[in-house]
């Protein structure tokens, strides 16, 4: 049977931390599914958890005024799923909504800040990997701006 | 086949189809029998539209389909304009083809990966069509294909087609999603991490904007395809089409002779210098 131990431990984003590490984080870890359509999170609610997406896909989206949710990202199988939680004040700054069925694991954002306080190496270890993703998640946004496909005089 | 490279033959528009709100498809066939139209996948035809002028345009049809030349363009200048203004049955000058082609062949025994974004998806059409007529000497076949929206996505009905077939991944997002959509939304780049294939036996093809290309065969290297199995087709302003007039000049190479279709290798620096 898969645990969530060895589920995140061959994780690509927890690959080469320790046992140690891997334990207490698992300590914070839930299994969680949405329906098709249902919100994870929504902008300006408290940020308190990350998810490794284990199954489905997820659409990032703000809501503008006038033209309803827009899309802005959208997030599948073996992706992570929020930052917010890192950084203060801890408030989501999109909604969140599963386009499918949607498996995951949740990460317990509190539970795992105050790990990191307790462990900075803890800590060090998943801010690294967090702005690994940050900087993917940056680089893409600004191919996007370029809007590369639109006819430029 | 061509007796002087300069001297456009007439083609026949036997087929329009609109395939988005700025882009359609030309099916041509010779106004008098000329026999086949041979071509590799990846090379290109410059088409004149009679009193207003000539540009270069990849073909987009099946390389086993001698019969009849398809193009799809997009409109963009005063060529393109008027070409999108055409009717069946009428009438417009066809060179070519011309150029280097996708290495289809080099890559039997491995995986490929057709990168293509907007547009660029036409040039890369001819490759999937040989690949997918061989499939068997292939490895997996993965297409990534990014549109700037949904209503740009190209060759809707064919890309449907591919995806329920078990022997082609493909993979569609656009930069921005409206409506309905349910597909995925971010730039092709972000498929390229998770996509089935593996990199050290893959050949990947890429077609679309520049920027676009750069960025998709850094992220091609990061993922562990080699630079030698990259492969770029290059845009610029070819004129003559045979390597004569310089128009078409990218550092020491000429785009309409030596391309459009690169190894990454030999451009890579290429692709960094801005005065090119």
């Amino acid at each position: 049977m898969e645990t969530l131990e060895r589920i995140l431990a061959e994780h690509p984003f927890f690959a080469g931390l320790d046992a140690r590490h891997i334990q207490l984080i698992v300590g914070c870890a839930t299994n969680v599914r949405f329906d098709a359509g249902q919100f994870i999170f929504r902008e300006g609610e408290e940020a308190n958890e990350f998810y490794v997406i284990r199954h489905g896909k997820v659409a990032l989206e703000v809501f503008v005024p006038g033209r309803g949710p827009v899309t802005i990202q959208t997030l599948g199988e073996g992706e992570i799923l929020g930052w917010s939680w890192l950084i203060p004040p801890y408030h989501w700054h999109f909604n969140a909504r599963a386009i499918e069925l949607t498996r995951a694991i949740a990460l317990d954002g509190k539970c795992l800040r105050a790990k990191c306080e307790d462990d900075h190496d803890l800590g060090y270890e998943l801010l690294k990997r967090f702005a690994h993703i940050v900087e993917q998640r940056l680089q893409a946004t600004r191919l996007q701006l370029l809007d590369v496909y639109g006819v430029h005089s | 086949m061509m007796s002087d490279p300069m001297i456009p033959r007439q083609y026949r528009i036997s087929r329009v189809r609109r395939e988005t709100a700025d882009t359609f498809t030309l099916e041509l066939t010779p106004v008098q029998d000329e026999g086949t139209f041979s071509f590799a996948p990846g090379q290109f035809n410059m088409l004149y539209v009679f009193g207003v002028g000539e540009i270069p345009i990849s073909i987009s049809g099946d390389p086993a389909n001698p019969r009849t030349v398809v193009h799809t363009t997009r409109v963009v200048g005063t060529v393109t304009r008027a070409m999108g203004t055409l009717k069946r049955g009428d009438v417009l000058g066809v060179r070519g083809p011309f150029g280097s082609h996708w290495p289809v062949e080099e890559a039997e025994g491995n995986d490929v990966v057709i990168v293509a974004g907007g547009i660029g998806l036409a040039p890369l059409r001819p490759a999937l069509f040989y690949i997918l007529s061989r499939r068997e000497k292939y490895g997996r076949v993965v297409l990534l294909y990014g549109a700037r929206t949904p209503e740009d996505i190209l060759y809707r009905r064919e890309l449907g087609r591919w995806r329920a077939q078990f022997d082609l991944d493909v993979y569609v997002t656009v930069d921005r999603a409206t409506g309905g959509w349910r597909g995925n939304v971010g730039v092709v780049t972000t498929l390229i991490p998770r996509a089935p294939f593996d990199p050290l036996n893959t050949v990947a093809m890429v077609c679309g904007p520049e920027v676009m290309m750069r960025f998709t065969a850094l992220e091609l290297r990061k993922r562990g395809v080699g630079a030698d199995n990259i492969f770029l087709s290059m845009e610029r302003n070819m004129k003559c089409a045979v390597g004569f007039c310089g128009h078409c000049q990218f550092g020491p190479t000429f785009v309409c002779k030596d391309g459009p279709v690169f190894p990454y290798r030999r451009v890579k620096d290429l692709l960094a210098i801005w005065e090119l």
